[in-house]
């Protein structure tokens, strides 16, 4: 549907909904929905021509407050979800977004199969290593010592997981790590990673003020990757920097040119009563 | 002409070609005329266990076992013994089998028919690459009086890819078989008819299933392998490309399931094919699909359960979690088909109605269906569409879930300018945007509902046949036996009427009370431990016969005179 169309120069407001977000005042999810809108409109993106899926949390809530296509699904099945659009319709360009909950627990599956597939999808995960939308436990990203959550009143005593590493392990063929913050910045890898050809993975850090209100201090301990180390296609390379103890490296830290997942969608036969053939004695 | 059938079984272990044996003997028939199906029994094993191949050729179309079996082919006498149960033998029935064909002490079990040796194992040495199973084909043939020019031509066909070699010494090992056979008694078989005019299909109730999805619309499949639906999604997997659809892979059926969504959301008519522990992992986004309007369909080749049961073998015992499964009110669509042919005829119907009602429907097909081989009078074609209702232009704010009377919204596809909406699971209002107001839960619900339950199904709700004061009623599988049983009386002049259910879900008040107007007496037939029809049934519907139920759970297959005993055995408690 995009072939003839000239593509408008829409404003990033013009992404935004008219739906009120539900989200605490001062909210990282806040800016992703800002980085969001500058990079759909600085691609020129049509908003009838992106679909934006995700799943259940806070961060999920993001389809409802664009002008774009949406899909607000069951909780940790968006990458299944957008898969099956993209495959379907490749025209589109389809983003899943979510937190870390809904991708990495309950979601975890299809996180993994979904790097490994590689299909054109750009995945923004809000991660804010606890659960907002239910009130404040443990995700999968929560340091072991985290004591605040009434279900794990101990920390919960388990390394976190390490999203990007496991998926430039798994396949994924961008990856990149950015803050909620910086809302020009994560723009700007936000139009890189849709540009991306494959699965582009985008971390971004994004405060849960109201239940990890000391996340508001989260920027200072982030470091912006060296430039000449940024956009590797070496995974070593990117190993080094997304599993380092030098610290929390931010900006694109893995660009890979594995082999994209779309099957062809072109009718062999003109006529589906050939399809009898094979059944006829 | 009067009709007649012969009832015949192989058994086998070791990867002794039953299968195969089977399917050749029954597609040879096919091409001399007659009709027939072939239920295949296998045990756990992966590969090697002993499986059976059950045939019934007939002079007219069947869907249903015989009472009993004219004839047993084990090509190793230890390879009985397993399927006795599924394998009932009169003292006039016949075991060919091989003393030599087996390990050393194995023997036949203790049966009332009469055993003949055939040396099959023996015969196989003598023919360059020869097996015993192609020898026994060629007896087989022999035997049940069949001519030998319709088998090569299926040996072509069937062999083709395998070279001339293979080709070479299945054929030089049928004819020696064949020979062999003329020792043998010869059954009076009922092959005399030769009408080969007819349009004649082979195909099994999952491949009839994969050509009713393809003929109704699908071009998107995701699924996840399981027994007994693999074959469908095999099916599925080699014609889609065909016809410009794909079908994907999947890490988990909670991945296939939202794949279809996502894929239906787009604009492309879905579907996945799964068995009772994938669709109790669906159920959750089944759910979505209802709420958000999203069309899908999921079909469930049911098999023995709870949780992984026994994986190869028949029961109807999911039309509970089908109908009753979602989380909250979520109307949706639950419909089975009653033969192997009907498998095409059902699902090419549901992804129309699901299409049409922007909803989700439940397939129940079941292994007994799926996995058997009919030979049959081509399919007709049914005007059965996906035809979605899309809006065509957009005068001010679209609202993707306005209430219409019908209770459809026209939906719009991702690229329509101007038809931009969120898809959403949360409950909304018409515009889609999230809302927890009570008036836009009750508007919506309503919506949900009324779209299901005032829609005009028409006549294939069920399928009527006969009149009079007794009727059974069925869904299924079971439909089969129950068909042959009521068509049985009426030749002996007693008039049985059949309600065979092909629409559970939403139900029909006003076509079930017509259907019932007059009867006196209804024997339900379900083939479930704990009488989930039944349990259905009383809650759908007013049931104001005397009823009596017979029901047991899979896999053993109801035979046409045990519903003929029922029916006349009435008052005896079962
Ligand atoms: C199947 C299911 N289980 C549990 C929930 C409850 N639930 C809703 S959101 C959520 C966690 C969300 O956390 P995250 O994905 O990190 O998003 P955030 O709210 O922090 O943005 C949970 C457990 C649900 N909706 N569905
Ligand atoms: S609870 Fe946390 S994540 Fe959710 S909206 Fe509030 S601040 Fe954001």
């Amino acid at each position: 549907m995009t072939n003839d169309k000239i593509a408008l120069q829409l404003q990033p407001k013009e992404y935004k909904s008219a739906v009120k977000p539900v989200w605490c005042p001062g909210c990282g999810d806040f800016g992703v929905l800002g980085a969001l809108t500058k990079a759909l409109a600085g691609l020129k993106i049509q908003p009838e021509d992106a679909a934006v899926i995700s799943g259940i949390g806070c961060s999920s809530r993001m389809p409802t407050y664009l002008s774009t296509y949406g899909f607000h699904g069951v909780h940790g099945r968006a990458l299944a979800v957008a898969t099956g659009l993209k495959v379907a319709r490749p025209d589109l360009t389809v983003i899943a977004t979510g937190g870390d909950g809904d991708g990495f627990s309950i979601g975890g599956n299809h996180f993994l199969h979904t790097c490994r597939r590689n299909p054109d999808l750009t995945y923004i995960v809000m991660d804010n290593q606890v659960y907002g939308m239910t009130k404040g436990q443990a995700s999968p990203t929560t340091e072991p010592n985290w004591e605040r959550a009434k279900l794990t009143p101990s920390g919960t005593g388990i390394n976190p997981f390490q999203p990007l590493a496991i998926a430039l392990a798994s396949g994924a063929n961008f990856i990149a790590r950015c803050s909620s913050s910086d809302s020009n910045g994560t723009a700007r890898v936000l139009m890189e990673a849709i540009r991306h050809p494959g699965f582009s993975m985008v971390q971004v850090l994004s405060p849960c003020v109201t239940f990890r209100p000391e996340q508001r201090e989260w920027k200072r301990s982030l470091i912006p990757a060296p430039e000449d180390m940024q956009r590797t296609p070496d995974p070593a390379e990117a190993a080094r920097l997304l599993m380092t103890d030098e610290g929390v490296y931010t900006g694109i830290l893995y660009v890979g040119d594995r082999p994209v997942y779309q099957p062809k969608l072109k009718s062999e036969i003109d006529n589906i009563a050939t399809l009898d053939e094979e059944f006829r004695l | 002409m009067r009709f007649q059938s012969l009832s015949i079984a192989l058994t086998g272990s070791g990867g002794s070609g039953v299968m195969t044996t089977g399917s050749l003997l029954l597609e040879a028939a096919g091409r001399a005329g007659w009709y027939g199906f072939m239920a295949r029994s296998a045990g756990p094993q992966i590969r090697g266990g002993e499986a059976a191949a059950v045939l019934r050729i007939a002079s007219e179309p069947i869907e249903s076992h015989d009472d009993s079996f004219d004839l047993v082919l084990a090509i190793d006498p230890g390879s009985l013994a397993r399927f006795l149960a599924e394998i009932p033998l009169r003292s006039d029935s016949l075991i060919i089998s091989d003393a030599e064909g087996g390990r050393r002490g194995d023997s036949l079990p203790d049966t009332p028919a009469r055993v003949i040796d055939l040396p099959m194992k023996g015969l196989a040495k003598t023919v360059q690459a020869g097996r015993p199973n192609m020898i026994a084909l060629g007896a087989l043939t022999k035997v049940i009086g069949l001519p030998l020019a319709p088998m090569l031509e299926i040996l072509e066909k069937i062999l083709k890819s395998k070279g001339a070699d293979a080709l070479e010494s299945s054929w030089n090992c049928v004819q020696e078989g064949y020979e062999a056979g003329a020792e043998l008694p010869v059954l009076d078989g009922p092959l005399v008819n030769t009408d080969i005019s007819a349009d004649r299909w082979s195909l099994t109730g999952n491949e009839a299933a994969g050509l009713g999805a393809v003929r109704g619309g699908i071009r998107f499949v995701a699924g996840y392998p399981i027994t007994p639906a693999t074959e469908l999604l095999e099916w599925l997997a080699g014609t889609l490309p065909k016809v410009g659809g794909v079908l994907v892979q999947a890490e988990d059926e909670l991945a296939s399931v939202n794949q279809i969504i996502g894929a239906s959301f787009g604009g492309t008519p879905a579907l996945t094919a799964t068995s009772g522990p994938g669709l109790a992992l669906m159920t959750e986004s089944i759910g979505l699909s209802v709420c958000s309007e999203v069309p899908v369909v999921i079909i469930d080749v049911m098999r023995c359960g709870p949780s992984t049961g026994i994986a190869t073998k028949s029961e109807q015992s999911d039309l509970d979690i089908a109908l009753h499964g979602l989380h909250g009110d979520a109307p949706h669509l639950v419909l089975a088909p009653t033969s192997v042919t009907d498998c095409l005829f059902t699902t090419q119907w549901s992804v129309h109605l699901a299409e049409s009602l922007q909803t989700a429907a439940i397939v129940l097909s079941d292994q007994s269906l799926g996995q058997s081989k009919a030979i049959v009078e081509r399919p007709a074609d049914v005007s059965f569409m996906a035809r979605r209702v899309v809006p065509e232009t957009f005068a001010g704010e679209y609202q993707r879930y306005a209430i219409s009377e019908s209770g459809v919204s026209p939906m719009s596809i991702p690229g329509q300018a101007g038809g931009q909406y969120t898809a959403d699971g949360l409950e909304h209002n018409q515009a889609g945007t999230p809302s927890s107001l009570p008036e836009d839960h009750y508007s919506q619900l309503e919506k949900r509902q009324r779209k299901i339950h005032a829609f005009e199904f028409g006549q294939h709700w069920a399928d009527l046949e006969g009149s009079g004061e007794t009727a059974v009623i069925t869904w299924g599988a079971t439909t089969g036996p129950v068909r042959e049983a009521l068509s049985r009386l009426r030749e002996r002049g007693e008039n049985v009427r059949l309600i065979a259910v092909r629409l559970l879900s939403p139900e029909r008040p006003a076509d079930m009370a017509a259907a019932l107007a007059g009867v006196k007496r209804l024997l339900v037939v379900e083939q479930s431990h704990s009488r989930q029809f039944h349990r259905y049934l009383r809650s759908a519907y007013d049931l104001h016969p005397a009823v009596k139920v017979f029901n047991r759970p899979g896999p053993l297959p109801f035979r046409p005179n045990e519903i003929i005993e029922q029916l006349h055995n009435w008052g005896q408690a079962d």
